[in-house]
């Protein structure tokens, strides 16, 4: 059955914002007693950035991780491209085009940058063990592709002088770029992104922030990312889904957020007396 | 005229058509993008180049109006300069990294019509300047891009990309071509090439007009006087704006058909120059200074053998490489040494700083410390120093082969009339000098007079029995002292900032009996030092005054002095006294300018009671600086400041005496 959402909805800076892309209905997530998630509800539509905010502990990174596949939720479905998702091996996620990156970075730290963005098309690449081992015919010819749409990127990222560096010799913020890098080398329909600005200084964080817009203006990649930085937040983001000890307290454009009562209370605080 | 080129090689685009033919499958551009060097011959870029123009006639282009251009050095804005020019317009590069109201003040006094831009950021600023120049008279037409990045949601109405106008141009072609062969006939050796607006260190920015006789003639002279051929390979990664670059990519590229090779991003120059090797290359001394930095670092990390031998060859070259460039006896066991020294350490080392290849090099606009002068030499790279300036076409000296010195700026380049005025300041007369200032005929009244000498600005003398020209200061700071001795304070000054331990000096005397010093340390040196000889200190101002600090400095100010009074002519200038300021001199208290030079007026009238007790003979003294902090908050430093006397040398002392 195809529930698509055809309608979309026109941001302040006059993007178009598409139809649903995914539709989280009722999560509910527990690990043994404790639940995680408590009956969550909300939709990414197609061109969009969307952020999931909360304070700590409100379940941001679970419900990440419900939206990449790597947890299924006890209760609640998953739909994805208008089709209801079902338990996924990783590799089948990568495929219907969902990337992430992470909250600690996890890249190769051994290798250079450009095959660690390589590594990000691993999926696509369809010619056989014997043939990339000997790197002859098709493989040759694949590699060259693939190489091409990682330049693109690397050009892109403006990372073009470590493209040969070992990751481990770089920098906490040139590394999140990387991931950035591979995650984009995936050509994903939807991008995750994990707390992209945590640990940055200001203008690694600005940078951060241009880019993402950037990679969806350009590309027209969806993004839904978590982030603590509420300015950033409020400025990258086009709607903003909020999280509090496991439910969800708020949904709307960062203006709607702003001004409910139950987000403010829930991130100042509310005496008890 | 006589001596004038054929006709048909009277202008750039004229250059650009003789080299499509002569040198028509031989590269003319090399651009690294995405990863991959791309390469356009003579006769590929003659195409672009022709498809850019037409695309500008097409778009209203006309005789006379100004384009801008501003971005980093790629081959289509080179080439969109030379397209404005065949439709006889001016191209007007500018600084990339100016501000917006910098770059206002520039656009609106040309008039530029178009404007070529690299990139979003560049088409931004001048998008606010358009708009703070509403209703003032900005003839601004339209804004062609090269880089498509995140232009896709701008108005384009007026605004579209390079790639697209070239198209367009391509197209036009039937239409347009015979207008455009029109126009490229139209172009004499006396229309303007280029207007290169100087930066402005005194006032605001002047547009100096420099025609196709000043550029051809120009490359034509330093080309012949370097060797420079059509297989030589230079990087172009210095600012577009700056004439020299104007004059190594366009100017000496065009006349002897060389390759110019454009780096892939600015953080990657270091990369592009390994991977490109060039053969002539041209480089300020604190690029130098920087990969000599770089090597020393690296070696201190390297392996005890690799150290012993890199120590051990580097003897030998100190002493055997500068006299073999220079073309001098040399022993046959050296002549070995200096061979297996090649082999084992010059040449990795050259290689893999890309300048392997160097056959000629240069460097200008500072003095360069003769240390790292030599250290280069020694390797035997042939790097040389040249004098001059934008109203010059770049080349007023220059150092032939084998007669090269850190000290001197060489011989009057070829064509070139040099003369030392009354005052010491440098005059020179050259094919190269520049038409006018535009717009400004006073400036260029009073710079250039009625015979065409033009003053340089920089005092200096041609020391006896070399030729060679010396360099010692700017003409408006030399002064006399009190007995009339010749006072030059940057010559001193540059002097005392090649120790690493000094950051800047202030040199005081003029009208004085004696000269005083201000020194502010380099506190990334110093510290350094502090912290390896175990010294705790709190501040820049506690460190500053420390004893042994003082000594070093000390140190460092009488071995200046020795070579000081080497020269009979500065000798008066030996420091007598001298302290260490208190406060890193700094452009937010307006004691230097943005560019790091030192206002000299300001210095004197704000610690005019140091000035005082240097001349007072006290050995100490209490002040209280007001500072102003990075927000604008301002503040008071206090401190106790040590006078110290330092020795100077016996031969000057008793000339004074006399």
């Amino acid at each position: 059955m195809n529930q698509m959402n055809t309608e979309g909805y026109t941001t302040a800076d006059g993007r178009k914002i598409g139809g649903v892309l995914m539709e989280m209905k009722n999560i509910t997530l527990r690990f043994g007693g404790v639940a995680a998630i408590t009956d969550i509800s909300f939709d990414i539509r197609q061109g969009e950035i969307r952020a999931i905010i909360g304070p700590n502990g409100a379940g941001k990174s679970s419900m990440l991780n419900v939206i990449s596949g790597f947890y299924v939720p006890q209760e609640g479905e998953v739909w994805f491209k208008g089709y209801k998702r079902g338990p996924m091996k990783p590799y089948q996620v990568a495929r219907l085009g969902i990337a992430r990156t992470f909250q600690n970075i996890a890249l190769f730290d051994g290798m250079s940058v450009l095959d660690n963005i390589m590594t990000g098309r691993l999926t696509m690449m369809k010619s056989g063990l014997l043939s990339q081992a000997i790197w002859w015919g098709s493989a040759q010819r694949e590699e060259t592709e693939h190489r091409e749409k990682v330049e693109k990127i690397i050009d892109f990222l403006e990372i073009q002088d470590i493209r040969k560096t070992p990751v481990g010799r770089l920098p906490y913020g040139l590394k999140k770029r990387v991931e950035l890098a591979r995650a984009l080398a995936a050509e994903p329909r939807l991008l995750l992104l994990d707390e992209p600005m945590a640990g940055m200084n200001v203008e690694e964080k600005e940078d951060m922030s241009r880019f993402i817009l950037d990679v969806n203006d350009e590309f027209g990649t969806t993004i839904a990312l978590i982030e603590h930085d509420m300015g950033v937040v409020m400025d990258l983001s086009d709607r903003v889904v909020v999280m509090d000890y496991g439910k969800k307290i708020g949904d709307g454009t960062p203006d709607e957020v702003r001004s409910n009562q139950a987000v403010i209370d829930a991130y100042l605080g509310v005496s008890h007396d | 005229m006589a001596k004038d080129r054929p006709a048909e090689l009277q202008s750039i685009p004229a250059l650009l058509a003789r080299n499509a033919v002569k040198w028509g499958a031989l590269p003319a551009f090399r651009e690294k993008e995405f990863g991959i060097w791309q390469s356009w011959t003579w006769a590929e870029a003659q195409a672009e180049i022709r498809a850019m123009a037409l695309g500008f006639l097409a778009l209203g282009l006309e005789r006379g109006d100004h384009v801008a251009i501003i971005g980093r050095n790629r081959p289509a804005l080179y080439w969109s300069m030379v397209a404005a020019q065949m439709c006889g317009a001016v191209p007007v590069p500018l600084y990339q990294d100016a501000v917006a109201e910098e770059m206002a003040y520039v656009l609106e006094h040309c008039g530029a019509r178009f404007v070529v831009c690299g990139d979003q950021e560049q088409v931004d600023k001048v998008l606010e300047v358009q708009e703070g120049l509403e209703g003032k008279d900005l003839r601004l037409h339209h804004i062609a891009y090269l880089d498509k990045r995140g232009m896709r949601k701008y108005d384009h109405s007026h605004m579209n990309a390079l790639a697209d106008i070239a198209a367009e141009g391509r197209a036009a072609e039937q239409r347009l071509g015979a207008e455009l062969d029109k126009r490229i006939a139209e172009l004499t050796y006396d229309s303007t090439c280029v207007m290169l607006y100087t930066s402005g260190t005194t006032g605001k920015p002047k547009g100096v007009v420099l025609s196709n006789r000043n550029i051809i003639e120009t490359a034509k002279n330093s080309s012949e006087f370097d060797h420079l051929r059509h297989s030589d390979d230079v990087l172009a990664y210095l600012p577009m704006a700056w004439v020299g670059d104007f004059i190594f990519s366009v100017g000496q590229a065009y006349w002897t058909g060389f390759t110019v090779n454009c780096p892939e991003s600015d953080s990657t120059v270091r990369t592009c120059l390994r991977e490109i090797g060039p053969s002539y290359y041209f480089a300020p001394p604190r690029v130098f200074e920087g990969l000599l930095t770089d090597v020393t670092i690296r070696m201190e990390d390297a392996g005890r053998f690799k150290q012993w031998l890199y120590r051990h060859f580097m003897g030998v070259a100190r002493r055997v490489g500068p006299a073999l460039l220079d073309g001098k006896a040399v022993g046959f066991g050296d002549r070995l040494a200096y061979w297996l020294g090649g082999v084992f350490v010059y040449g990795p080392l050259k290689d893999s700083l890309g300048l392997g290849r160097l056959r000629v090099a240069y460097t200008a606009g500072e003095a360069i410390g003769p240390e790292i002068f030599d250290f280069y030499r020694s390797l035997g790279i042939n790097l040389k120093q040249l004098y001059g300036q934008t109203e010059a076409s770049v080349f007023i000296t220059q150092q032939p082969d084998g007669e090269v010195r850190s000290d001197t700026v060489g011989v009057p380049s070829p064509g070139v009339e040099v003369k030392i005025g009354e005052n010491g300041e440098v005059y020179y007369r050259s094919p190269g000098t520049f038409v006018e200032y535009y717009n400004n005929p006073e400036s260029t009244a009073s710079t250039k007079d009625a015979e065409g000498w033009v003053a340089t600005g920089d005092a200096g003398f041609f020391e006896e029995g070399t030729g060679h020209l010396r360099i010692i200061d700017r003409a408006k700071d030399v002064g006399k002292m009190a007995d009339g001795r010749l006072f030059a304070p940057k010559y001193v000054e540059n002097k005392l900032k090649f120790y690493s331990n000094i950051l800047e000096a202030v040199v005081l005397g003029a009208g004085r009996d004696y000269c005083t010093a201000f020194i502010n340390i380099d506190l990334t040196a110093v510290g350094n030092w502090a912290e390896r000889n175990n010294i705790a200190y709190a501040s820049y101002q506690e460190l500053s005054q420390h004893p042994q600090v003082l000594e070093t400095i000390a140190g460092h100010v009488e071995e200046v002095n020795k070579s000081v009074a080497a020269d009979p002519m500065l000798a008066g200038c030996q420091i007598h006294r001298f302290l260490i300021l208190h406060k890193e001199l700094d452009a937010d208290d307006g004691e230097m300018t943005r560019t790091r030079k030192v206002r000299r007026k300001v210095i004197e009238e704000k610690f005019a009671d140091l000035i005082a007790a240097l001349y007072g003979g006290k050995n100490s003294i209490y002040t209280e600086t007001e500072v102003t902090y990075e927000d604008g908050r301002k503040g008071a430093i206090k401190a106790t400041l040590t006078i110290r006397d330092a020795k100077v040398a016996a031969g000057q002392e008793r000339i004074a005496a006399e």
